[in-house]
This record gives structure tokens, sequence and C-alpha cells, in this order.
């Protein structure tokens, strides 16, 4: 098995074995199937129809769908997980998707890219250039990130709905780094929230 | 196992019954005419039952008795296929109300010894799967490691998985519905009612005369076909093209090969069907709505069904069981708990797509049914 992207080893390391999870925005499915071997009960929502097939011809179970629309069907706290990896700034939606991910779920994993990152700030501001880095390698026309979003940002985004951070983790590259400066020092942060 | 008459091609069993139906009648015998592939395994964990759609049959991997043509789903179920004779036990009857040696309004009525005819009770799809299980009671199979099924033998499968959801460990529902909309139902209306103004159809009693409602029979069938298949497949494989000449005739032969390709269509299908079967089985699938039947909410269909694996496949080209109409089903199994696949592929050929070359449609079933096999 390939590595994992970094922000999902950090939450494949920190979701207790056995929970029941749906990842929402799974890709293909690769920290299902690594949840899977720690005997989690894994589910997966994904809009790409080729990265469903995939997931599912390796025998997860991945619905095809929609953040936006596809979450309302689920009772309550039917996961002590939701993870949303790489996928809040691309919902039409973020608020709506993140108080649906809280009603499904008992905790939530949320990771982003952090707009606030220096080299996003270096490139808007001394470029004056919509940024292209690693992290958002795509050009602006075509991302599909359409609700880019900072660390403090979203820091303050779940303070105002009265959700309770109980972990966050930082990452530069593959590189773990501290919570000082994260805002401008951290290319993703990973957030593990609860209510 | 090999010498037990029960198991092979081409089997037969009459049941004595009585088969208590929906609709109130009790029949009885039962006859089901099926096939199995593959031996049980010792612990019984292997079996797979195949339900087939509307003019299908049992012979789902074998030579058709009639048309001398493979199997139904060849694609699907045979060696290295996701469906695999040396890894399952694999079941397939032809359904109540057919005509492939099943009980069916052409059998015989012991009340009279004459063919049932009209007299046939009106059946629905939960009868077909109640006949279904009376027959793995004879075979001696408990447990279902998958049932699959494509349109109306998807519908068998979400029967399945409410009516018997101890005995159904896998569901697979490809291109099908939790009920028939109004659409469908105008569908088979239109092929019921050419059937029926055929004058030979006699009001279903023709069976004596050996002279069935045939033109009728091929109208339906030309009917349903079309909506087996999608506008921009037929564009493909026909266009405005004309059959066998260089300009339009003027009249009413078949001009163009559309023309052409659905007479033979409907003309070679009523070497194979008959006519009332028709009509009793399209009632079947306009009765069907799985919500109906628990309280109107279709979640509570599956409210037994926390142990089965479902996966559904839909395609982007079929219009007569839209993809809406699997994503409805994903919805009640996300709001009951069950886990539940679903993907929609793309293909041209419509609603067809199930029993066409669509590779992703292999690999998807075959990933599913492997890790149902690994639990």
């Amino acid at each position: 098995m390939s590595e994992l992207r970094p922000d999902l080893a950090v939450i494949a390391d920190h979701v207790k074995p056995g929970a029941r999870v749906l990842d929402v925005g799974c890709g293909d499915g690769e920290l299902m199937a690594v949840l899977r071997s720690r005997g989690c009960d894994a589910r997966g929502i994904e809009i790409d129809r080729g990265n469903v097939s995939a997931a599912v011809g390796r025998g997860l179970s991945v619905i095809q769908g929609d953040a936006d629309t596809d979450l309302v069907n689920y009772p309550d706290k039917a996961f002590d997980y939701a993870i949303l990896s790489q996928t809040l700034q691309t919902a039409r939606a973020p608020d709506k998707v993140l108080e649906e991910l809280m009603r499904i779920g008992r905790r939530a994993f949320v990771s982003f890219p952090n707009f606030a990152y220096w080299r996003v700030r270096l490139s808007l501001a001394w470029g004056g250039r919509m940024p292209v880095t690693p992290a958002l390698p795509v050009s602006w026309y075509e991302t599909q990130n359409i609700h880019q979003l900072t660390i403090d940002d979203f820091r303050a985004f779940v303070r105002e709905r009265g959700i309770t951070v109980e972990q966050a983790w930082f990452l530069t590259g593959s590189r773990r780094r501290g919570a000082a400066a994260a805002n401008l020092r951290a290319e993703h942060a990973v957030f593990l929230v609860s209510r | 196992m090999s010498d037990d008459s029960r198991f092979g091609l081409a089997r037969s069993v009459t049941l004595p019954g009585p088969l208590a139906l929906d609709g109130g009648a009790r029949l009885s015998p039962v006859s089901i005419a099926y096939e199995t592939y593959g031996t049980l395994d010792a612990a019984g964990t292997n079996a797979i039952l195949i339900c087939h759609a509307l003019t299908g049959d049992q012979h789902v991997a074998s030579t058709h008795p009639i048309t001398g043509k493979p199997g139904w789903w060849t694609r699907m179920v045979g060696s290295g296929k996701p469906i695999d004779p040396a890894r399952h036990f694999i079941i397939c009857a032809n359904v109540l109300g057919s005509c492939l040696g099943s009980s069916g309004p052409a059998s015989i009525d012991p009340a009279t010894g004459t063919p049932y005819a009209m007299r046939f009770p009106v059946i629905t799809i939960r009868d077909m799967v109640r006949a279904q299980a009376m027959l793995l009671d004879h075979l001696g199979v408990r447990m279902l490691a998958a049932v699959v099924g494509g349109s109306m033998g998807g519908m068998q499968v979400l029967q399945w998985a409410a009516t018997y959801p101890e005995r159904v460990l896998s569901a697979v529902v490809i291109a099908s519905a939790a009920r028939h909309s109004a659409q469908n139902i105008a569908f088979h209306e239109v092929g019921r009612q050419a059937i029926m103004a055929d004058p030979r159809w006699r009001n279903g009693d023709y069976y004596a005369e050996g002279d069935p409602p045939a033109s009728g029979l091929a109208v339906a069938r030309m009917a349903a076909h079309i909506t087996y298949l999608s506008e921009a497949g037929l564009t493909e494989k026909f266009g405005r093209r004309l059959q066998a000449r260089d300009a339009k005739s003027f009249g009413f032969d078949a001009d163009f090969q559309i023309e052409s390709y659905l007479r033979h269509q409907g003309i070679s299908f009523v070497d194979r069907f008959d006519a009332n079967s028709y009509l009793y089985i399209t009632r079947a699938m306009d009765y069907f709505d799985l919500a109906e039947e628990h309280g109107g909410l279709l979640a509570n269909a599956f409210a037994g069904s926390k142990r089965t694996r479902f996966c559904l496949v839909s395609f982007d080209t079929d219009w007569l069981y839209p993809t809406a109409e699997s994503r409805a089903i994903v919805h009640a199994l996300n709001a009951a708990g069950a886990p539940v696949s679903f993907v929609e592929l793309s293909s041209p050929f419509g609603h067809d797509a199930f029993l066409l070359d669509v590779p992703e449609l292999n690999r998807v079933v075959d990933g599913f049914l492997r890790a149902g096999e690994s639990r």
C-alpha cells in the first residue's frame, strides 16, 4: 500500500480502532482501506465516478454523492467520526456541510489547505497572482477550491457555531509543525472537532 | 452433489404449496424451472441467487432451448467472471408467471385440466420471491452470499432484502427501482393493450387453437425495446439510414433501418415468449412499490437489513430506471444504517447496459462480491 497523504495519515493515527466512520469526499478510498484494516466500519461518499468505482472495486462501501446534498439522509450520531478531508473548501455551502457533519458524527476530522500560508500570501501580495503551490496546484479558473479559508478563519468559524476544537495538527508538506504562528507557517491543517 | 438430481442445468421441481399470494389467492402446486451452476460448499456459504428481468429466464449462462443463443448474462456469470461457478453455487429460476417452465398462465390448472390463461392469479414481485424461497428450501440453501439482478431482477433483490433479510448477506441491484413510476406503468399499459387488441388474444384463451396473439405481442415488444435503448445509442446505431434501399419508398414498408430492427425484435420475441405471461409479469412490476408495503417509508423496508451489504449501480443513459431511482434507494439505505455502495456508470447503451459490455460494471460487482466473501 502506498503511503497515505499527510493529512490522512494524521487522521488514520487518531481514529480509534473499530470505530464507525463516514469519509465524506473519500476519493478512491485510500484512508478507508487503512481504517478497514484496523477494524473500523468505514463508509464513504465521493463525487467522482472513477474514484467511486475504484473504491467499490476494492470492496469499500462507497456511494457516489455530493457532500452538499447527500448527507441529510444519515441519522443523527450514526458515526463515531465524520471525516471531511480537503473537501470543505470545495463545498458550495461549507457551513451547512459542517453542520451536517456535526449532526451525523459524534466527532469530525476536518482537513484543508491554509490560504494564509506564507507562500500563498507572498504569491498574492508580491506576485499579485492567485497562488499555485503544491497544496493548491490548480489555476484559479479550474480549481475546485471555491471557498478558500485560513486556519484562523476555521477557528473563528467553529467558535461562532459552538463547536469545540479537541485537537489540531499543522503540516507543511508531510512535516508536522507546532501550533505557533500556524496560520502563517502551516500549509495544511487537520482539526478534530465536536459539539 | 453431482449425482443429486436437484442440481444442474434445465432442472424443474413441482412443489405442493400452497403458495399464499399477495392478491389473496393460493397457488398449488407450484412448478419452478431453474438451473444451478457450481457446487454448494460444505458450510453453505457460497450460494448466489440470480434474478432475471421481465423477459429473461433461468438460462443465465447456458444455451437457450428455443433460440439456441448463449445465456443472457454470460458477461457476468461464468469462468473468470465476477460470478464464477468455480467459486460460487449459482441458482437462477424462471420467475412465477413466466413461460419457461415455472407456473404461469400457460400452465395447466389442476381444477380444469386446461391452461389457466387469465384465470391464473395476478402475482407480485414478492410472490416471485416467495416462490424462489420455496425453491431454496427444496435445494437445502439456507443463506445467500448474494442476490443479484438487473431491472426487474433488481426489484426482486430489493424484495429479498426486505422480506428475508436474515437470508441475504449481499444484495446487488443494477439499473432498477424500488417502485414503478407513472411512466413505467404507462409504457407497460401500451404493451398490454397491444396484446389485448389482437383478435387472436381471445381473452387469453388462445392455447388450444395454437394461434397466439403474435402481432400484439410483437408490437408490445417493439414499444418496450425502445425504452431499453438510449436516443444517442439509437442515433449512433441506425441514425436515419435506410434499410437495403437507396431512396424512400413512399409507402409503409420498413424504409428505415430502425424500423426493420424493431420489427425483427418483435417477431423473434414471439417465438420465445407467451403473451399472457407478458401481461402478468408487467402487472407484477407495475404493482411493485416497496415503500408502500412498509408504511410509505422506503427506509422501513430495510429496517431488518442491517447485516445485508448493498451495491447499487445505475447507468447515465438509462431513462427507464434513471439514476434518481437508485439514489432514492441509497438514501433509504443510509437512513436505515445499512452498508451501501452506489455508482452511476457511464454507458451509451441505455437501460440494456446491464446486459452489455460495460467493463466497469464487472469490476464493481467483482470487488463488491469478493469483499463480502472475505468477511
